[in-house]
């Protein structure tokens, strides 16, 4: 690629390579990328570099689509599910500006999915790539802190540790009570952490026909899912693998089989149940399916009504 | 100075299960341990006396796989053909470490997993083999603490919240949970009150007995060497300067150490 982004009568202005990054780094960053496809769930270290964001807000995941990103990708950025939240926001604009990237906002479009906390509900296809950004890549670090030993037990598979853990949660509360970044066997051999997802977004990984990569900006480290890799969740024989569920539909869309976020509504402790996926949420809408409170979202103003969406 | 004894007459192979051939270790100038060498019989306990400093605990951690000896090598008898447990790999090494024999040591903290709680701590080695059965980690983790003598209700509680002796008592089910067929011990009666050490020295003639186990053990009392071990071997400066039956090493010791050692015990 050439230099690409000089501000027409401002000289002042730094001139950035294509998607901010120089070509050295994207190199380097695809060699890991490649590295970590190859060995599905193998923490591949990278040199990870500063990036105009703080750590931990997802410079990991921002390197790896930089990394990836080409003129005829549409990009979708989601934070906590949504798509118009800041973070996201803010990364989407990032790479408007130095990529030229178009953007959407819904899943099916999409070529390359950055994402934090959940995996959108529409199935991901062939061709899609998700990159996650992940704060702590190593799911034994809480158990083990010596980075030594974590390395040999991923490359021995000693992981009995994982399982004490998971035997703690159920003998003090009766079930397992990780929620998020659920550790996950992949391809039968390595343990990951599957990045702050809930668990009710790990049966997704199995066997998906999207590419995903993952990206430790802070922690130095990515790896890989390749299409169509086993993902087995950890569990017990008397204790199986159960996601979340909820006793109530979306209460905007009406959606029975998609993540629910609480929503407190007033001081009365009232509350109300939404999708967390706020594209898909809004394509149900748009459908035509009603929840119990749509009227009363729309009235407030919170959601678009049904006439304008249209 | 080196008294040859037969193996005791419980063994039921010929064949010794470890053995060890000039073992040295060496601080820099300073000398670990130097030149030593015996044979450990299946069901054989051998206890391991001197002084402190005198070389006990490094020999020990040499024998267990933890800190490789500079000359000499260790040979294990776990399967059918003898192992150089310093020529396999780590892997290998590691493996029998958390299988077939274990370690149990002189602080509980070393041994424990003190933010996990006592089930947990007894049942990993259970998961590490491949358990994934809950209850049946937990109705074995329950069997082995009552087998300890901690009561059941305290199966949730972590080790923070357990005496002194109760830890090392834990640390204990967890290395036996696995029915090692080798057990490293370094001074596993230190810091217990009486009465808990002697039926903590009941609870392992017991195990030995039973599982056949075989057990190799680091103390300065010579009362629990006299109780717990079929022959002694007795250090100092880091050379074993006596080894032979535990009864005729105390009743008729021929080194001059020795012969100090004997004399300088309390009898009450």
């Amino acid at each position: 690629m050439t230099v690409h982004q000089t501000l027409p009568g401002d000289e002042t202005s730094p001139a950035y390579n294509y998607a901010y990054l120089d070509e050295q780094t994207k190199r380097m960053i695809r060699r890991a990328l490649l590295k970590a496809v190859a060995v599905p769930g193998y923490q591949v270290p990278f040199g990870s570099r500063e990036m105009p964001l703080a750590r931990g807000w997802g410079t990991g995941g921002i390197q790896v689509t930089a990394a990836i990103i080409g003129p005829q990708d549409t990009l979708k950025v989601i934070d906590q599910g949504a798509d118009d939240t800041t973070n996201a926001v803010s990364i989407r604009r990032f790479f408007e500006k130095t990529a030229d990237a178009r953007t959407t906002e819904a899943t099916e479009q999409a070529t390359i999915i950055q994402t934090r906390h959940r995996i959108p509900e529409a199935p991901l296809q062939a061709g899609q790539i998700m990159v996650y950004q992940v704060p702590q890549p190593e799911p034994l670090r809480k158990l083990e802190p010596r980075e030594a030993e974590t390395r040999k037990m991923h490359a021995w598979a000693e992981y009995g540790l994982m399982q004490v853990k998971l035997y703690e949660n159920i003998a003090r509360f009766g079930e397992v009570t990780t929620t998020y970044d659920y550790p996950v066997m992949i391809n039968g051999r390595y343990i990951m952490a599957p990045s702050p997802i809930p668990k009710f977004d790990n049966p997704k990984m199995h066997m998906s026909p999207a590419l995903q990569l993952f990206g430790a900006g802070r922690e130095k480290r990515i790896y890989a899912l390749p299409p169509h890799t086993s993902v087995r969740s950890l569990d017990f024989e008397d204790h199986p693998f159960r996601i979340q569920s909820w006793n109530e539909p979306c209460a905007l869309c009406a959606a029975t089989d998609s993540y629910l976020d609480e929503v407190v509504i007033d001081d009365q402790g009232s509350r109300m149940f939404v999708c967390s996926d706020s594209h898909h949420c809004e394509t149900r809408r748009a459908a035509g399916h009603r929840g119990a409170m749509l009227g009363d979202a729309a009235a407030s103003g919170l959601v678009a009504s049904e006439e304008s969406t249209s | 100075m080196t008294l040859h004894v037969s193996p005791p007459a419980t063994a039921l192979e010929p064949a010794p299960l470890l053995s060890a051939a000039g073992v040295s270790r060496f601080y820099g100038e300073r000398i670990g341990c130097e030149g030593v060498s015996f044979d450990l019989w299946p069901g054989e306990v051998l206890g391991i006396v001197g002084e402190s400093g005198s070389g006990k605990s490094t020999l020990l951690r040499c024998l267990a796989g933890i800190d490789r000896p500079d000359e000499g090598e260790v040979l294990f008898r776990g399967g059918s053909a003898p192992l150089d447990i310093y020529s396999v790999p780590e892997q290998e090494r590691r493996q029998l470490m958390r299988t077939a024999w274990g370690i149990v040591h002189q602080n509980p903290r070393d041994g424990l997993r003190m933010d996990v709680s006592a089930g947990g701590n007894v049942g990993e080695r259970l998961m590490d083999r491949g358990d994934r059965h809950y209850g049946q980690i937990r109705e074995r983790a329950l069997d082995w603490l009552a087998r300890v003598e901690i009561a059941g209700a305290r199966i949730d509680d972590r080790p923070r919240q357990f005496s002194g002796g109760m830890q090392q008592r834990l640390q204990i089910a967890r290395v036996l949970v696995s029915e090692p067929r080798l057990v490293f011990m370094d001074e596993p009666t230190g810091g217990l009150d009486v009465s808990v050490q002697a039926r903590l020295l009941d609870l392992l003639r017991v195990l030995v007995r039973d599982l056949g186990l075989a057990a190799i053990i680091v103390t300065h009392d010579l009362a629990v060497a006299r109780l717990l071990t079929d022959r002694l071997m007795v250090m100092k400066d880091g050379h074993v300067v006596e080894q032979g039956l535990t009864d005729q090493v105390l009743d008729d010791p021929h080194h001059a150490y020795t012969q100090l050692l004997t004399s300088a015990v309390l009898t009450v």
